[in-house]
């Protein structure tokens, strides 16, 4: 854009208009039009070329595969919509739906609170060493998930492990955490929470140094506690916010993997009795560990896309209409 | 005029932007194959658990002047996705690959991925175990894998903790303890009475798979490969055995940290000990524990507990070197040399007489005569057909409903239906 003012045909002085410099000009002129018109998406082409190649196309191509049954390292044939039908009537697809949504509900819902408190905490002006505090929550988010859920695994075990060592003063008998499906959805959840918490508070915290300061001055020369501050003007100009980082949550909650398989040893039927297998982990389980149900396996990946659609969806709704 | 111009414009911009970004994809395009007889600079070799190449490779790296890459994996249960995707998507397998044995039970039906190793190399069939041999050919003829290994089965056990439980320590008073299973049991017992009520083993899975590959018959297939799982009598004799050691069992299902750990805790006395298990063991209970472990062999005589192969994968761009290669690291010194090393047993039969291999001692296991216990397993072991997914319904279906039962999650039956249930699918292929 800036390029046509620079490049502009020099004004025609001394010589006569030729037919040679008015057509030159004509081009100059069409030159100029084209570079307004289409540069731009000449600009942005690199990530659509990008997102095609890596986005895109696998998406399409996983879509080609469900409909197939299709052998990771030998033959494939068309089986249409048979895959999808299968999945119906999956026992396992449905036990890993419903571990996926318990542990997502168990970590966003006092994660998303935790961080809408922590950052208004962190948004008080009085707060000293602001900046360390700040950086020093978002710490956890940079530790490697295997890291952090190593580490877990080891304080949730049964023999050695911290918690069961702790609980043990308090007179709580060992518990046997990825034995059963209520603690087993904890201690991941816990992992989930721990690594997260941060990221949010920040994101929530930069939509919170957006409010415009003087609707507090204003709020607060009426008498309004902050408190009353929080909900009547922070809940409500954080609506964005907030909407975005529920679906990044619901995103990255629905594609849990690698908390739940390292809590169990790497298994990826996720617990004996598939107690805690995650939506993700049974896509793994029947695309890459099976060689044989790659196009099963597809299935379910996209089954998982369009349940995060739906879910992504209703979050939406439900956060837009309550905090209008 | 101007339209055709602005379009070709456009199109010119378009193409140019297309060939910037196809220049970035295309660098991974295999159009450097290497000229006939031309020598390798590097090959890489895979290999999980513990074989014992390091010394070797370098070996080899002297005598050949070819630079040789080991990439280790620590557990198969990581190896096994790799080498999928570099199959499934042509690229990334090392030019030798060490199959275990349920692995290589898998990748036969799809023969096609791997090289026909007969014409590369010269002909060994007499040299090895006659039935670890015929197992490395696909059912479409060709010779898959070299063998390296067997997984010959003993008894690790801790001989200060027998002791303090008033158990014998000397191996052939302890391998006499458990002639068959119902003796091991009976022993298991003993030592929780003599030792307040500790664990004697470290879990009822482990067990399993000690009967498992004594191989009394077909296990979870058949020989047309039919699943039988559910009906196979060699698989119920597993089940029943196993499940009735609950009571003597740590509840430490294999590879956890529970049951790494176990090891130096002393959380349980004894487990079973495939040769290639023996590096695991000293590596798991550290140098503390040295001289603290001995060897006794197997209730019910022998058994054999995995094992690998050497393969060359058909994308290996040097199949010819890299045959060489794996002839070089399963001959019967380079596999002598691997038994000292960390502990994966030969299968050459002249490795197997070898002087060196017999006499060896472990000094780790209180010096047990380690070549001499193994050795002689390894005459006793009867040859089993695993049939393609056997790895799968062990892992997927048998083990979870054992540790279910074990960990108290389901009654026997209810365990046995899972199971029974989940072999169907696990083993459907």
């Amino acid at each position: 854009m800036s390029l046509s003012a620079t490049t502009a045909p020099p004004s025609p002085a001394a010589p006569p208009p030729s037919r040679d410099v008015s057509s030159r000009r004509r081009r100059g002129r069409l030159l100029n039009r084209l570079d307004v018109k289409y540069s731009p998406y000449l600009y942005i082409a690199p990530f659509f070329l990008i997102f095609g190649t890596f986005g895109l196309y696998p998406m399409v191509r996983t879509a080609w595969m469900s409909l197939h049954d299709w052998d990771m390292i030998g033959d494939h044939s068309f089986i249409g919509f048979d895959n999808y039908t299968r999945l119906m009537s999956d026992e396992y697809f449905w036990n890993a739906l419903v571990n996926t949504f318990g542990i997502f509900a168990l970590s966003t819902i006092p994660q998303l609170l935790l961080a809408l408190f922590l950052a208004n905490l962190l948004n008080r002006t009085l707060l000293r060493a602001k900046t360390f505090f700040r950086m020093a929550i978002f710490m956890p988010n940079v530790v490697s998930v295997a890291a952090v859920a190593i580490v877990f695994g080891m304080l949730f075990q049964r023999e050695f492990g911290l918690f069961n060592w702790l609980l043990s003063f308090v007179g709580v008998d060992p518990v046997d955490w990825d034995g059963q499906r209520w603690s087993s959805w904890f201690a991941i959840s816990s992992m989930v929470n721990w690594r997260w918490t941060g990221y949010n508070t920040l994101i929530l915290l930069a939509g919170m140094q957006a409010i415009p300061k003087d609707l507090y001055e204003a709020a607060a020369i009426d008498g309004a506690s902050p408190w009353r501050q929080f909900w009547q003007i922070t809940l409500p100009m954080l609506k964005p916010t907030f909407i975005f980082v529920v679906i990044l949550s619901t995103i990255g909650g629905m594609q849990l993997f690698t908390e739940p398989l390292l809590f169990g040893n790497g298994n990826i039927i996720g617990g004996n009795q598939r107690e805690f297998q995650t939506l993700a982990m049974y896509m793994y389980e029947m695309g890459i560990v099976n060689l044989n149900t790659a196009g099963y396996g597809a299935a379910v990946a996209w089954a998982i896309f369009m349940i995060i659609v739906v879910v992504s969806l209703f979050n939406f709704l439900l956060v837009r209409r309550s905090a209008k | 005029m101007r339209l055709t111009t602005r379009r070709t414009r456009l199109a010119v911009a378009a193409l140019a932007a297309i060939t910037a970004v196809s220049g970035l994809t295309a660098c991974g395009k295999d159009d450097d194959k290497p000229a006939a007889g031309e020598k390798p600079a590097k090959l890489v070799v895979d290999t999980f658990g513990e074989m014992g190449y390091d010394e070797l490779v370098k070996q080899y790296e002297k005598d050949t002047g070819i630079k040789v890459e080991l990439r280790k994996t620590a557990q198969l249960g990581d190896y096994r996705p790799k080498l999928v995707r570099y199959l499934a998507t042509g690229k990334g397998a090392a030019d030798v690959t060490a199959l275990e044995e349920g692995i290589l039970n898998e990748f036969k039906p799809n023969a096609r991925n791997w090289e026909d190793l007969a014409p590369l190399v010269a002909d060994h069939s007499k040299e090895y175990l006659p039935w670890k041999w015929e197992l490395g050919k696909a059912p479409d003829g060709r010779l898959i894998g070299l063998p390296t290994d067997v997984g010959s089965l003993a008894v690790c056990y801790r001989k200060d903790l027998f002791e303090a439980a008033g158990l014998p320590t000397e191996r052939d008073q302890v391998s006499a303890l458990w002639q068959d299973w119902k003796g091991f049991h009976d022993a298991g017992l003993k030592y929780k009475q003599g030792s307040g009520g500790k664990a004697f083993i470290d879990s009822i899975t482990a067990v399993s798979n000690g009967v498992l590959f004594q191989g009394n018959g077909d296990l979870f297939y058949d020989k047309e490969d039919n699943i039988i799982a559910d009906t196979s009598p060699a698989v119920k004799n597993a089940w029943d055995t196993a499940t009735s050691m609950v009571d003597i069992s740590a509840k430490a299902s294999t590879w956890s940290p529970e049951w790494s750990g176990g090891f130096k805790q002393g959380t349980f006395a004894a487990t079973f000990c495939p040769s290639w298990m023996l590096g695991i063991v000293s590596d798991n209970s550290g140098p503390a524990n040295k001289g603290k472990w001995d060897v006794a062999s197997v209730p019910g005589g022998g058994g054999n507990w995995g094992g690998s192969w050497l393969a060359v994968p058909a994308q290996s761009k040097y199949p010819k070197e890299a045959a060489k290669l794996a002839e070089y690291l399963t001959n019967a010194k380079s596999q002598v040399e691997a038994f000292k090393a960390k502990g994966p047993l030969p299968t050459n039969l002249e490795a197997l007489k070898d002087p060196a291999f017999l006499g060896y001692t472990n000094e780790y296991f209180s010096n047990a005569p380690t070549g001499k216990i193994f050795g002689e397993s390894v005459a006793k072991i009867q040859p089993i057909h695993l049939g393609p997914k056997h790895q799968a319904v062990k892992e997927n279906a048998l083990e979870p409903a054992l540790r279910a039962f074990e960990n108290g999650q389901a009654d026997k039956a209810k365990a046995w239906e899972q199971f029974t249930k989940d072999a169907k699918t696990q083993g459907a292929f």
